[in-house]
C-alpha cells in the first residue's frame, strides 16, 4: 500500500512453494482430502464406483445439511447441542402430521417448523437471557428429546402416505433427492456466509462480540436468527430421515451433534468463532463420510471405527494448531 | 552503568515480538538500597522489561545479572526463588480465598499434606504487622480496597524474601492517602536494602520516591539518570516523547457552527449527577477526569451502550432516541470505544472487514448482498487516507500494531460519516509518532464540518487538543474551560475536588 509496507507476522517469505503453501494455509483440509480420495480409491476394493460413491454421498447427506447451519453457529462463537434431538422430534411430527390430516405438505411443514420453533426458543434464551449457549441448547437436547418420545408414545411412527416416501428416496439424473438438497444448502449457505451482511455479521460476533456490538451490529436479532436456522434445517433434515425410512423415530440420531461438530471442526472451523469457511464444513463432512465408507468396505468392525474417527479428529485439529502457531495468527 | 555497587543489572537487553522491536540493547544497573524510577510511554518497553525481569518472557539476547551473577529466569517461579518479585497492575491474587492464605500462596505450611493453621495466622500475622496492616486473616481478599490487596502482594513478596521489588504502575487506582502509605513501605523497604523499581506515569511521585531514573522511548533506553537532584520535571517529559509538546498536538484552530450535539440532564449508569454538554460543528471538546469519573459511561449511555435513567439527546435540535449502538449511528453518532482490543478489533478478521463492519449496510443490494467492489474500495481509501501501515487489506487485524488497529477503528467509523464522532481514548498504548498523525486526523474531523468529543486520561494532550475541556468527577460534569484558561493545574483541581467553576452548560438558559 503506497510503499507502507510492513513486515508483520504472519506474512510470508517469498519463496517458490508459494502457491502450495497459499492453497495449504487456506485449505490444507482440502489437500488432504484428495489425497486421501485417491489413495482410498487405489487401495480399497469398490470404493470408487458409481454405487459406492452414491452410498457415500447419501450416508453424509443429513450431516452436510445441517453442519451448514452449525457452520454460522459455530462461526458466532456458539455450540447447538440439541440438533440430535430436533432431528428425532421433528421427524415424530411429520410422521403424526401426515397420519392425522393425511397431508404430505402439511407434515413436511409441521416437521420443518417444530424444528424451528425448538431453534428459536434456544435463541431467545441464549440472546435475552444470556443463559450460555452450551447449557441452553444441551437442556434443549434434553426436552426436544423427551417431547419426541412423548408424542410416539416411544413408538416408531410408521407412515402409512407411501406419497411421503419420495421427498428422501426419489431419484433425479440418477441421484437420490437427499444428495441434490444437500447441494443445494451448501450453495445456498456459502452465498449466505460469504456475499451477506448476516453471514459476515456472523462472523463479527464470533471474532469479537463487544466489537461487534459497538460497531451497530443487532448482536441479539443475529443469535436468534442463527439459532432458528439451525433449529428449520435440523427440522427439514429430521422429515427427509423420516422419508427415507418411512416413519418418524423417537431414537433416531443420537449422538449426532457431535459428528455435526466434529466434521465442522475437521475442515477447520474455529471453536472459539469468527473464523468459518464453506468449504471447511464441506470438506470435513466430506472425510467423516468417506473414513466410515471406507472402513464399511473394509469390514473394520465398529468398536474400530469408533477409535478411528476419534483419532482423525484429534489429529486434523493438531494440523490446524501447528498451521496456525506458524501462520502467527491470533488464538 | 557498569556500576560495581549495582545489585541488579540489565545488560544489553533485547526483545523481539512478531512485528515488533519492545526492547532494543537496554543496559543500566539498580543499587541496593535505591528506588530506580522507569518512565516512557506507553510502549516504550517499561512492561516489557519488567516481564523479562519476573521471568515471564525470555528476552531475545542479553543478560540479568544479580550481585554480579547471571541469571536466567524460566518461570516466574524462578525469578521469585531467587529473590525477585515484581508487582503489577493487575494483582495476582486469589479472590475466593482468605488474607493468610493469599499471603503464603504455594507456601501454605502443612504437615503430611494437612494445613497447620497456627502457624499460617502466625506468620502472616508478622508479615501484615510488619507492613502495619490492620486486616483481618480470614476475610476473602475480594472484599478488600485495590490499597490493602496491594499490600498483601507486597507481603508475599517479603515472605520469599523478595531483594529486588519492581512496581508497575502502582498507585493508578490508589488515593491520595493510599499512596502516602505505599510510598512509607516503600522508603522502609529501600532502608533494609531492597532494590527497587519503580514504574510510573507519574512523573511527580518518580520525583517523591525515586533515587535514579531511567528514560525509555520505543524500546530504547534514552538515558538514566544516577542523582535525581539535576533532573528537571521537563528534562524528563522531553526525554519521554523526544520533542517538545506543541510539536506533537500541532494544534489547528477552526471555525465552529450551530450546536450539533446537545446533551440535557442525561443520568444513568456510572453517571449518576445528570450530565448536559453540547458539541458545535466543527468544534473539539475535551472530556478528562480520574478513573472512575463517569467519562466513558456518558459516551456509552448517548451511544445506547447503556440505558439512560433520565435525560435527552438533541441532534441538530431535534431529540432522538438511541437505545442501540446501531441506532446511535444511524441517527448519525460514531464512538471509537476505549478498549480497542476487548471492544474494537475483530482480530480473526481483516483489515478490509474490519473497516467495513458498519458501513458495509449502507453499501449492501436487494437488502443483505455485500457490495464487495464498494468495500474494497471503501478499504482501500482509508488505509490510503490514514496510512494505514498493512501489508494488505486481507491481512487479519490482530497482526497489526496498536496504532494501526487504532486506524482501523477510527476508518471503521468515519466511513459511517456521522455528524457526531466522540473518541475515547484515541491514542492509548500508541506510539508517538502516530499520536501525532491521530491529531492531525482530529482536526481534520473538525475542519470537515464533525462534530467531535475526545475523551482522554493523558491532561497533555486534552490541553493539547481540544476548542473546550469538560472535567467529570465522581459521575458529574464539574467544570468546563475553554482552550485559552486551560492549564494542568486547573483541570487537574477540578477532576480531583469535584467542585466546579460553575460555567458548565447544565441550567443554562436555551
Amino acid at each position: 500500500m503506497n510503499g507502507n509496507t510492513l513486515k508483520v507476522a504472519g506474512q510470508q517469505s517469498i519463496s517458490v512453494g508459494r502457491v502450495f503453501s497459499r492453497l495449504w494455509e487456506n485449505s490444507g483440509m482440502i489437500v488432504v482430502y484428495i489425497v486421501l480420495f485417491i489413495l482410498l480409491s487405489i487401495f480399497v476394493p469398490f470404493f470408487f464406483t458409481w454405487r459406492n460413491m452414491i452410498a457415500l454421498a447419501l450416508s453424509i447427506s443429513m450431516l452436510g445439511m445441517v453442519a451448514c447451519t452449525m457452520l454460522f453457529c459455530l462461526a458466532s462463537g456458539h455450540f447447538d447441542l440439541s440438533v440430535s434431538s430436533i432431528v428425532a422430534f421433528s421427524g415424530v411430527v411429520a410422521g403424526v402430521a401426515i397420519n392425522g390430516t393425511g397431508s404430505v405438505i402439511l407434515g413436511i411443514f409441521a416437521g420443518i417448523l417444530a424444528g424451528g420453533i425448538f431453534g428459536l426458543l434456544n435463541g431467545v434464551i441464549i440472546a435475552k437471557a444470556h443463559i450460555n449457549a452450551l447449557i441452553t441448547t444441551l437442556a434443549m437436547m434434553h426436552i426436544a428429546r423427551g417431547f419426541a418420545y412423548i408424542v410416539s408414545g416411544g413408538q416408531a411412527m410408521s407412515i402409512g402416505n407411501t406419497g411421503f416416501f419420495g421427498l428422501g428416496n426419489d431419484i433425479f439424473l440418477g441421484v437420490p433427492s437427499p444428495i441434490w438438497i444437500t447441494i443445494a444448502c451448501f450453495a445456498v449457505f456459502a452465498v449466505l456466509i460469504n456475499y451477506t451482511t448476516y453471514g459476515r455479521n456472523t462472523l463479527a460476533i464470533g471474532g469479537n462480540i463487544e466489537a461487534a456490538r459497538l460497531a451497530g451490529i443487532n448482536v441479539d436479532r443475529i443469535k436468534i436468527i442463527i439459532f432458528s436456522m439451525q433449529g428449520l434445517m435440523a427440522g427439514f433434515a429430521g422429515v427427509i430421515l423420516a422419508s427415507r425410512m418411512t416413519s418418524g423415530q423417537p431414537n433416531a440420531a443420537q449422538g449426532f451433534e457431535l459428528n455435526v461438530i466434529s466434521s465442522c471442526v475437521l475442515g477447520g472451523v474455529s471453536l472459539t468463532g469468527g473464523v468459518a469457511p464453506i468449504h471447511g464444513a464441506i470438506v470435513g463432512v466430506l472425510i467423516m463420510g468417506t473414513v466410515q465408507d471406507a472402513m464399511s468396505l473394509l469390514n473394520i468392525p465398529t468398536f474400530y471405527q469408533y477409535v478411528v474417527r476419534g483419532v482423525i479428529l484429534l489429529i486434523a485439529v493438531m494440523i490446524d494448531q501447528i498451521k496456525q502457531h506458524r501462520s502467527g495468527k491470533p488464538t | 552503568m557498569m556500576d560495581m555497587t549495582s545489585f541488579l543489572e540489565f545488560r544489553n537487553i533485547s526483545k523481539h515480538f512478531p512485528g515488533v522491536q519492545a526492547l532494543d540493547g537496554v543496559s543500566f544497573g539498580v543499587r541496593e538500597g535505591s528506588v530506580h524510577g522507569l518512565v516512557g510511554e506507553n510502549g516504550a518497553g517499561k512492561s516489557t522489561l519488567l516481564k523479562i525481569l519476573s521471568g515471564a518472557h525470555p528476552p531475545t539476547s542479553g543478560s540479568v545479572l544479580l550481585s554480579g551473577q547471571e541469571v536466567g529466569f524460566s518461570s516466574p517461579r524462578d525469578a521469585l526463588d531467587a529473590g525477585i518479585a515484581v508487582i503489577y497492575q493487575e494483582l495476582n491474587l486469589v479472590p475466593d480465598m482468605s488474607v493468610a492464605e493469599n499471603l503464603l500462596l504455594g507456601h501454605l505450611p502443612q504437615r503430611r499434606g494437612f494445613i497447620r493453621r497456627e502457624k499460617l495466622f502466625q506468620t502472616a500475622r508478622g508479615m501484615l504487622d510488619y507492613l502495619t496492616e490492620n486486616i483481618d486473616l480470614n476475610v476473602k481478599v475480594k472484599r478488600l480496597p485495590i490499597a490493602q490487596r496491594q499490600m498483601i502482594e507486597i507481603g508475599k513478596a517479603l515472605l520469599h524474601n523478595a531483594k529486588v521489588i519492581a512496581f508497575d504502575e502502582p498507585t493508578s487506582s490508589l488515593s491520595g492517602m493510599e499512596t502516602k502509605q505505599l510510598f512509607r513501605i516503600i522508603e522502609a523497604l529501600r532502608a533494609e536494602g531492597c532494590a527497587i523499581i519503580y514504574v510510573s506515569h507519574r512523573i511527580n511521585e518518580i520525583f517523591e520516591i525515586c533515587d535514579a531514573l531511567t528514560v525509555f522511548r520505543d524500546g530504547r533506553l534514552i538515558e538514566t539518570f544516577e542523582r535525581m537532584s539535576s533532573v528537571t520535571h521537563d528534562m524528563v517529559v522531553s526525554r519521554m516523547v523526544g520533542r517538545s509538546i506543541e510539536d506533537i498536538y500541532g494544534y489547528r484552530s477552526r471555525e465552529t457552527g450551530e450546536t450539533v450535539l446537545d446533551v440535557q440532564a442525561v443520568s444513568g449508569p456510572g453517571v449518576s449527577e445528570p450530565a448536559s454538554f453540547s458539541v458545535r460543528k466543527g468544534e473539539i471538546v475535551g472530556f478528562f477526569g480520574l478513573v472512575g469519573a463517569g467519562r466513558s459511561e456518558l459516551m456509552r449511555i448517548i451511544y445506547g451502550v447503556e440505558k439512560a435513567i433520565a435525560g435527552k439527546v438533541l441532534l441538530n435540535g431535534k431529540q432522538v432516541l438511541i437505545d442501540s449502538p446501531a441506532k446511535a449511528l444511524n441517527v448519525g453518532i460514531a464512538l471509537c470505544p476505549e478498549d480497542r482490543k476487548l471492544e474494537g478489533i475483530i482480530p480473526v478478521r481483516d483489515v478490509k472487514e474490519n473497516i467495513n463492519i458498519s458501513v458495509r449496510k449502507q453499501f449492501v443490494r436487494a437488502g443483505f448482498f455485500l457490495n464487495k467492489a464498494r468495500e474494497r474500495e471503501n478499504a482501500a481509501d482509508f488505509i490510503e487516507k490514514l496510512q494505514i501501515k498493512t501489508p494488505s487489506m486481507e491481512q487479519l487485524a490482530g497482526n497489526l500494531s496498536g496504532g494501526n488497529q487504532q486506524k482501523i477503528i477510527l476508518a471503521r467509523n468515519l466511513s459511517i460519516r456521522t455528524a457526531v464522532i466522540i473518541l475515547d481514548e484515541p491514542t492509548r498504548g500508541i506510539d508517538v509518532g502516530t499520536k501525532s498523525e491521530i491529531y492531525r486526523l482530529i482536526y481534520s474531523l473538525g475542519e470537515r464540518g464533525m462534530a467531535v468529543v475526545v475523551v482522554s486520561s493523558e491532561l497533555p494532550e486534552i490541553i493539547g487538543i481540544c476548542d473546550r475541556i469538560i472535567v467529570m468527577s465522581k459521575g458529574a460534569i464539574v467544570a468546563e474551560v475553554p482552550r485559552a484558561q486551560a492549564t494542568e493545574e486547573t483541570i487537574l483541581h477540578y477532576a480531583l475536588s469535584g467542585h466546579g467553576n460553575g460555567q458548565t452548560t447544565t441550567g443554562e438558559a436555551k
